[in-house]
C-alpha cells in the first residue's frame, strides 16, 4: 500500500520538451512509473522517449485518460498550467517549478481546493511509492532512485527535495523502506502540509511510522503539533530540524522561499519544542533518524 | 523585500492612504529644510530596515527647525543593529486620540491572504494577540474573488467600531489590501493608524515586504524608486562579497550557485541544495567549525558556475580550506559539481587534494564525479558517510592542518 501513487498511477507531464522535464521524463519512465503523454504549446505531434506530446492537457487526458500531472513550466506561465490541469480533471498536480509568487499559489490552491483536486508543491521533487511510481524528479536516475529508496513501513515528508531522498537513503541502508515518500516544497504556501497528509498515511495500513525534514519559518510544525495532539494519531513521528543557525539571524531568507525567522514562532528551537510537547520524537543528527524509527515500530 | 518607512508611505500613499506631511531627508539641513515647510513641531525617524528605533534612540521629537537640524544630525551618526541609516524622515508631529491596527499578509495554514484588524494600535501585533486576544480580529479572502469592501467593514465593525470610525477605517483598510494586491506585498502593515484630534485619520508607521518573486513584475515601481536589482533588503545590507555570489549565480540560467552569506569564520563551504546547506551548516557548527560562507548549489548548475563559486568562497581573506558537501542528489550531477569545484581550485592556484578538505556529493552521476575526485587525490566519501560524519572530518581536518 501508499498514498497517493502506486502501480496503477498514470500522469503527464506539463512542459515535458524543457531540458530538465525531457531527463525527468527518461528517469521516471526507467522507474517504470506511467508517463503517458506530455504537453508543450505549439509542440503537438512531437515524442519525448516515447511519450506523446499535446498542444493541451485535454487531447492528452482524451487520449491517455491520466489522473495526475507534473508541472514544469516557467514560473510566468505556471498558473495557467496548473488551471488547465485541474479543468480538465486532473486530480493530482505535482507542481515542480520553484519562484510562483505566493499569490498566484494561493489562487492555483483556491482553485484545487473548489475542484477536489490536490497539489503536491510548489518548488518540490514529487512523490514516490517505491518499486510502484516516481512521480517527479525525486530521486534522480532510476539506478540513484533504487539505491535510495525501498518499499517498507516508512512514510516520509519533508519541505525539501534533496533531503527526502538524503533521509530515504539513511533509512533504506538502515532496512527501513519508505510506503511513500513526499517532498512537499519549500514554498511558504503549499499544496499540502504535513498535517494534510497526516490523514493518508493513517489510512494507509502498510505505514506505521512517519519521518518529517522541517526548516525555520512557516506554521506547519505546529499545525502538525496540534494534528497529532488532537487526533489521537496511531502513528509515530520523528522529525528532523535543519537551520537552527538561523535562530540568530532574523529577517534572513535561506534556501527554501518559505524558510525565514520573522517572529518567535518561525524559530527552530520554538519549533522544535511543540513538536516535542506533542509527543514527536526529534533527531539531532540524520542518522539518528532510522533507530528512532525502530525504537517507536 | 522590505521597504524602508519613507518608500512605504509614498506607496500607500499612491494607493490613497492618508499619511502625515513632511519629507525624507539625507542631511541635518536637508531635515531643517523640511521642518520649516512642515511648519510646528515635528517628529523625526531613522530610516533602517529594523524594528526597534524607537528604544534604540532613532526617533526624536523637535519644536523648530533648528531642533530638528539638531536632531537628524543625532540620527543619521546612530547606527541600529549594525545599520546606519539611509536618511531620516521628517514628518509633522500628530495629536493622538486613538490607535489602530491594520495589516494584511498570508495565511500559510488556510493558504488564503488575510486582513487583521485591532483598536489596540501602536504595540506589536503578535503581543496584542497573545494578551488582549479579543482586541483582534482577522478574516481570510478570496485570492480568486475580487475583494470587496464589505469584508473590511464586516471585520472592523466586528470590534463594536461605528459611525465615521467605521466608515473612515474600512476605507483605509480597503485601499490597504489593494496596495497589497497591487504590489504583490507579503504584508502590508499600518501601526499605528491614528485617529487625531480632529477625526482624522493617518498612517503614523508601517512595514510593506513586497515578494522577492514579484520583484520582476514590479520593475517600474523599484526604478521608481531607486531601488537595485541586487539590494536585497534582507536583516542586513548585502556584502561586497554576497553581491559577488549573486552575480556568480547569474552566469547562466542553468541551476543555481549562489545565494552566498558571509560569515566570519576559516572553513570555506561549498554546499547544497536548499535543505541540503541548512543541515551541513548546523553540522560543521556542532563540530565546532567556524563556517566562512552559507551559499546552495542545487538544480543542476554548470560546471562553470561551480566553478565560479568555488573560486569566490577560495577569494575571501581568512578562507585556507574548503568542504564540499551536498545531500544525494536528484538532478544535480556529481561529476559536473566535481569538475567545476577542481577547476576553481587549480584556477585559484592551488592542488585540489590540498585545498579541498572533504567532499561527499553522492547520486546522479557519482560513479563519474569519484573518478574525477581520485585522479586529483581529493579525499571523499560516498553515501554510506553521512552529512554530519562528512562534516566533522572536514572540520578535523582543518584543525590538523591548522
Amino acid at each position: 500500500m501508499s498514498i497517493l501513487v502506486d502501480e496503477n498511477t498514470s500522469f503527464i507531464i506539463q512542459g515535458i520538451t524543457g531540458r530538465e522535464a525531457v531527463s525527468m521524463t527518461r528517469e521516471c519512465l526507467d522507474y517504470g512509473s506511467k508517463v503517458v503523454g506530455g504537453v508543450t504549446p505549439g509542440r503537438g505531434g512531437r515524442d519525448v522517449y516515447g511519450v506523446p506530446v499535446y498542444d493541451t492537457v485535454a487531447e492528452a487526458v482524451d487520449k491517455h485518460g491520466a489522473t495526475g500531472s507534473v508541472l514544469t513550466v516557467p514560473p510566468a506561465f505556471t498558473r495557467d498550467a496548473v488551471f488547465e490541469a485541474i479543468d480538465n480533471g486532473i486530480k493530482l498536480l505535482v507542481i515542480v517549478t520553484e519562484r510562483i509568487p505566493r499569490f498566484e499559489v494561493a489562487e492555483m490552491v483556491e482553485f484545487a481546493n473548489m475542484h477536489g483536486a490536490r497539489i503536491i508543491g510548489p518548488n518540490c521533487l514529487g512523490l514516490i511509492t517505491p518499486e510502484k511510481c516516481k512521480m517527479g524528479g525525486i530521486g534522480g536516475p532510476a539506478a540513484d532512485t533504487r539505491k535510495a529508496y525501498a518499499p517498507g513501513p516508512v512514510g516520509v515528508m519533508s519541505r525539501s527535495g534533496g533531503m527526502t531522498t538524503e533521509i530515504a537513503n539513511a533509512l533504506t541502508a538502515a532496512g527501513l523502506g519508505q510506503s511513500t515518500a513526499v517532498s512537499i516544497g519549500g514554498d511558504a504556501i503549499i499544496g499540502s502540509s504535513y498535517a494534510e497528509l497526516m490523514p493518508l498515511f493513517e489510512a494507509d495500513e502498510e505505514t506505521k511510522a512517519i519521518v518529517i525534514y522541517s526548516e525555520p519559518g512557516g506554521p506547519m510544525d505546529a499545525q502538525l503539533s496540534e494534528y497529532v495532539t488532537k487526533n489521537n494519531s496511531r502513528l509515530p513521528i520523528v522529525a528532523f530540524m535543519a537551520g537552527r543557525f538561523m535562530d540568530k539571524m532574523p529577517g534572513m531568507r535561506f534556501g527554501h522561499a518559505g524558510t525565514i525567522v520573522e517572529g518567535k514562532q518561525d524559530t527552530a528551537a520554538e519549533k522544535l519544542r511543540r513538536l516535542e510537547e506533542a509527543g514527536i520524537a526529534v533527531a539531532e543528527e540524520i542518522e539518528e533518524i532510522p533507530d528512532l524509527v525502530k525504537e517507536r515500530l | 523585500m522590505r521597504f524602508y518607512e519613507f518608500e512605504a508611505k509614498q506607496l500607500l500613499a499612491k494607493q490613497g492612504v492618508p499619511v502625515p506631511p513632511g519629507g525624507v531627508a539625507a542631511t541635518p539641513e536637508e531635515a531643517e529644510r523640511i521642518a520649516g515647510e512642515v511648519g510646528g513641531a515635528t517628529v523625526l525617524k531613522s530610516q533602517v530596515l529594523s524594528g526597534g528605533r524607537m528604544k534604540a534612540g532613532g526617533v526624536k521629537f523637535a519644536d523648530t527647525p533648528a531642533e530638528a537640524k539638531a536632531a537628524a544630525e543625532e540620527i543619521l551618526a546612530l547606527e541600529i543593529k549594525d545599520q546606519l541609516p539611509v536618511s531620516v524622515l521628517v514628518e509633522a508631529k500628530a495629536d493622538i486620540k486613538q490607535e489602530y491596527y491594520l495589516g494584511v499578509t498570508y495565511d500559510a495554514v488556510a493558504k488564503l491572504p488575510v486582513a487583521i484588524f485591532s483598536d489596540m494600535g501602536g504595540i506589536d501585533i503578535e503581543e496584542v494577540a497573545e494578551q488582549h486576544p479579543d482586541h483582534v480580529v482577522k478574516e481570510n479572502f478570496s485570492a480568486l474573488l475580487p475583494y470587496s469592501d464589505y469584508k473590511m467593514k464586516e471585520l472592523i465593525a466586528s470590534l463594536g467600531l461605528t459611525g465615521r470610525q467605521l466608515t473612515s477605517l474600512t476605507r483605509v483598510g480597503t485601499r490597504l489590501v489593494q496596495a497589497f494586491l497591487n504590489y504583490g506585498l507579503t504584508l502590508a502593515e499600518i501601526n499605528p493608524l491614528s485617529q487625531l484630534d480632529d477625526g482624522s485619520f493617518v498612517a503614523l508607521d508601517c512595514h510593506l515586504d513586497m515578494e522577492e518573486e514579484a520583484r520582476d513584475q514590479h520593475k517600474e515601481l523599484l526604478a521608481e524608486f531607486g531601488i537595485d536589482e541586487d539590494e536585497t533588503r534582507q536583516g542586513r545590507p548585502p556584502t561586497d562579497f554576497e553581491r559577488r555570489g549573486a552575480r556568480v549565480d547569474q552566469v547562466d540560467a542553468r541551476g543555481v550557485a549562489g545565494r552566498v552569506v558571509e560569515f566570519d569564520g576559516d572553513l570555506g563551504l561549498v554546499i547544497g541544495a536548499g535543505g541540503g546547506s541548512l543541515t551541513i551548516f548546523d553540522a560543521v557548527q556542532r563540530h565546532g567549525g567556524r563556517p566562512a560562507n552559507y551559499c546552495e548549489i542545487g538544480g543542476n548548475p554548470s560546471m562553470k558556475k561551480a566553478c565560479e563559486l568555488t573560486k569566490l568562497v577560495l577569494s575571501r581573506p581568512g578562507v585556507d580550506k574548503i568542504a564540499v558537501i551536498m545531500n544525494v542528489v536528484s538532478n544535480t550531477r556529481v561529476d559536473i559539481v566535481a569538475r567545476g569545484v577542481v577547476k576553481g581550485v587549480i584556477e585559484s592556484g592551488f592542488e585540489p587534494s590540498e585545498k579541498i578538505v572533504f567532499f561527499r556529493i553522492p547520486g546522479a552521476w557519482e560513479g563519474e564525479g569519484f573518478k574525477i575526485l581520485e585522479k586529483y587525490g581529493v579525499e571523499y566519501g560516498d553515501r554510506t558517510v553521512s552529512m554530519s560524519e562528512a562534516a566533522r572530518r572536514a572540520v578535523e581536518r582543518l584543525g590538523v592542518g591548522a
